[in-house]
């Protein structure tokens, strides 16, 4: 039991899920013009890594665990960076 | 007294089906996969008599569409995929490494239950009605068209996913944490190594098909603008998406069989396999470049140029670790001790139509031949070579490999040997006029074609007949082997690996002392007997 979180951490995690999520409704309100998506960018990645630091327990983990966490982040990256090669270079019909 | 082998520690139904034994979850697997196997070769059988006329004379083109939609995904998703990994590789690795059990048992019966009931509901979706998309689901078809049961399809494919994520991951820690004492990386076999390469895979691919298959249940259900353009979608996103997982899927299916055949030969090779390091490090090239080269499916779609080249360079890229291991398997047979027993004699297949399914690729990845080539036979035959020519013939090769550790019984050389023969000459005369058929423009997926085209699909449809009944021979001498077969000694390939030091079939927790490694594996020659490996 000594790798266990205090329930306080987790409640605190998941009610900062819940503001950031009331954030991204409310911001996607608002007429930003192309700052909304990056703005919903921005709050979905801080999302993300409270999720990854303290529901995944990544907090405090060694190295390895870290580099395989990482490359899922990484896939991610090769999928987004060769889908959005093809897109960014499309030749309208 | 000695430990009970694990087919003899219980009887009832229960200590099957709520055990957390590697070995009998091995079973369970390999039970399931027999029960996939046939409903797709049934389906395979239908499209094979349908295309010995030009005419429409057995199904309707709807039949005709669920019919090879049924063939493909369960082929790909309830057979080919878990086929190796979680029959062979289940009950070998811990062996084969010198631990107890996988890192999770529970986690990997879970897996089976997940694989069943993601099973069951595709099932389900085929008893309904069946699937007319392919196996591949393409938009707006998927999304848009089709009235068939696409969205319970695609369910029981997300779950099977599930079963795939935890078998990986169960492979991806067992190796980490519970090699034997003494076990280094570069001591592992080959096999493990390739499972390991394939578990990266399973873990990193799987939950994008996961995600593409909820977008386009999303989108076919809620009109959620994703792939559809007239709503703001993306027309090319779904077959980025799908593919990012299903070439890598392809690796997910060849890389236990290439592991699988680094053990063969170089067992009836009596021989190290050549390059150890090198077929080790390929393993993992392939897992890692196979991700950057999906769309070469896409070369027709209206991908731009640019990503089509890019495309086009890397898939020749991951053909390279691909040459090294076969360069190193054929430099292992140089100059070995050859027997051709059953399991080398799958092996050898494995090595000419793997190669052939691999150059016909490198055909695929030049533009302008795609352009030709694209949805024709020649693809369909391309993929065979490599999915049933190498991926399911490595794994006849291991099963017979491994029969006897696995039931502790001899099967019969004879028949088994006749079963590689006939599956080799079967396999060749189905699939290698799809080559001339496809080079000839005949488009895949069509029921009706042209009447020049017959002699070819008449050939190969008379091959799947020799096939087809040459993949039902293992069933009785196999079956014959576990109630009348001779008891297997310990070890009766005379091989040096962990899994052979243990009894034949091993005890429940495997090993009846903790095994220690003391030197690399492969060490085949005149001393090993007198020096075992489990020391």
């Amino acid at each position: 039991m000594t790798n266990w979180w205090p329930p306080l951490t987790l409640v605190g995690s998941w009610l900062a899920l819940l503001a950031l999520l009331a954030l991204t409704v409310t911001l996607a309100y608002l007429p930003l013009g192309s700052f909304n998506s990056a703005v919903a960018i921005v709050i979905a990645a801080i999302k993300a890594t409270i999720v990854a630091a303290f529901f995944m327990e990544l907090r405090d983990r060694g190295a390895r665990l870290l580099i395989f966490a990482g490359a899922g982040l990484f896939w991610l990256g090769i999928l987004l960076w060769l889908g959005l090669m093809d897109f960014m270079t499309r030749t309208p019909a | 007294m000695t430990e009970p082998d694990y087919l003899n520690s219980a009887y009832t139904l229960r200590s099957w089906f709520f055990t957390t034994d590697h070995k009998r979850i091995a079973i369970l697997y390999f039970a399931t996969l027999i029960g996939f196997f046939f409903i797709g070769g049934a389906a395979a059988t239908a499209i094979r008599i349908e295309l010995a006329t030009p005419q429409a004379d057995l199904v309707s083109s709807d039949t005709y569409n669920r019919l090879f939609t049924m063939h493909g995904v369960i082929m790909v998703w309830f057979f080919l995929i878990p086929s190796i990994p979680n029959t062979l590789g289940n009950f070998i690795v811990p062996l084969m490494i010198g631990a107890r059990d996988l890192a999770f048992p529970r986690l990997n019966l879970m897996s089976w239950y997940l694989f069943i009931a993601g099973g069951s509901v595709t099932l389900f979706a085929i008893l309904a009605g069946g699937i007319d998309t392919g196996w591949t689901f393409y938009t707006p078809f998927s999304t848009l068209y089709s009235n068939s049961y696409v969205i319970v399809a695609v369910t029981g494919i997300f779950i099977a996913g599930f079963s795939s994520i935890l078998t990986g991951l169960n492979f991806i820690a067992t190796v980490h944490r519970l090699r034997a004492p003494g076990l280094t990386w570069y001591r592992l076999p080959l096999f493990i190594w390739s499972l390991y390469a394939t578990s990266v895979i399973l873990v990193l691919a799987t939950p994008v098909l996961a995600i593409t298959l909820v977008l386009l249940a999303t989108e076919r259900f809620l009109g959620v603008g994703i792939f559809d353009p007239r709503i703001g979608g993306d027309p090319l996103l779904f077959q980025h998406l799908f593919w990012f997982y299903s070439h890598p899927a392809v690796y997910i299916m060849i890389l236990p069989g290439m592991g699988v055949v680094n053990e063969l030969i170089s067992c009836f090779s009596r021989k190290p396999v050549f390059g150890y390091k090198f077929v080790a490090w390929a393993s993992l090239a392939i897992a890692a470049v196979g991700f950057l080269v999906w769309g070469h499916h896409m070369f027709v779609s209206g991908q731009s140029l640019l990503a089509s080249l890019v495309f086009s360079f890397m898939s020749f890229i991951v053909a390279v670790p691909s040459a090294i291991k076969v360069f190193n398997w054929t430099a292992t047979l140089h100059k070995g001790s050859l027997r051709f027993d059953a399991p080398m004699l799958y092996a050898l297949a494995f090595l000419g139509l793997f190669t052939i399914g691999g150059l016909t690729g490198l055909f695929l990845a030049c533009l302008a031949f795609d352009v030709h080539a694209t949805d024709t036979y020649f693809v369909v035959a391309h993929f065979h070579y490599i999915m049933v020519g190498g991926m399911v013939t490595a794994y006849f090769g291991g099963l017979h490999y491994w029969w006897p550790k696995i039931t502790g019984r001899l099967y019969s050389e004879y028949w088994a040997r006749t079963a590689a023969v006939l599956i080799f000459f079967g396999f060749n005369l189905t699939f290698f006029p799809q080559f001339v058929l496809g080079a000839e423009g005949m488009p895949r997926r069509y029921h009706v074609y042209p009447p020049e085209f017959q002699v070819w699909n008449v050939l190969s449809s008379g091959g799947a007949t020799i096939l087809a009944a040459a993949y039902l021979l293992p069933m009785f001498y196999l079956g014959y082997s576990l109630f009348f077969g001779r008891r297997a000694p310990a070890n009766p390939w005379d091989a040096p690996g962990l899994e052979w030091q243990t009894p034949s079939p091993p005890p429940e927790f495997n090993f009846e002392s903790q095994p220690v490694v003391t030197r690399a594996p492969y060490q085949y020659g005149p001393d090993f007997a007198a020096e075992p490996q489990n020391a």
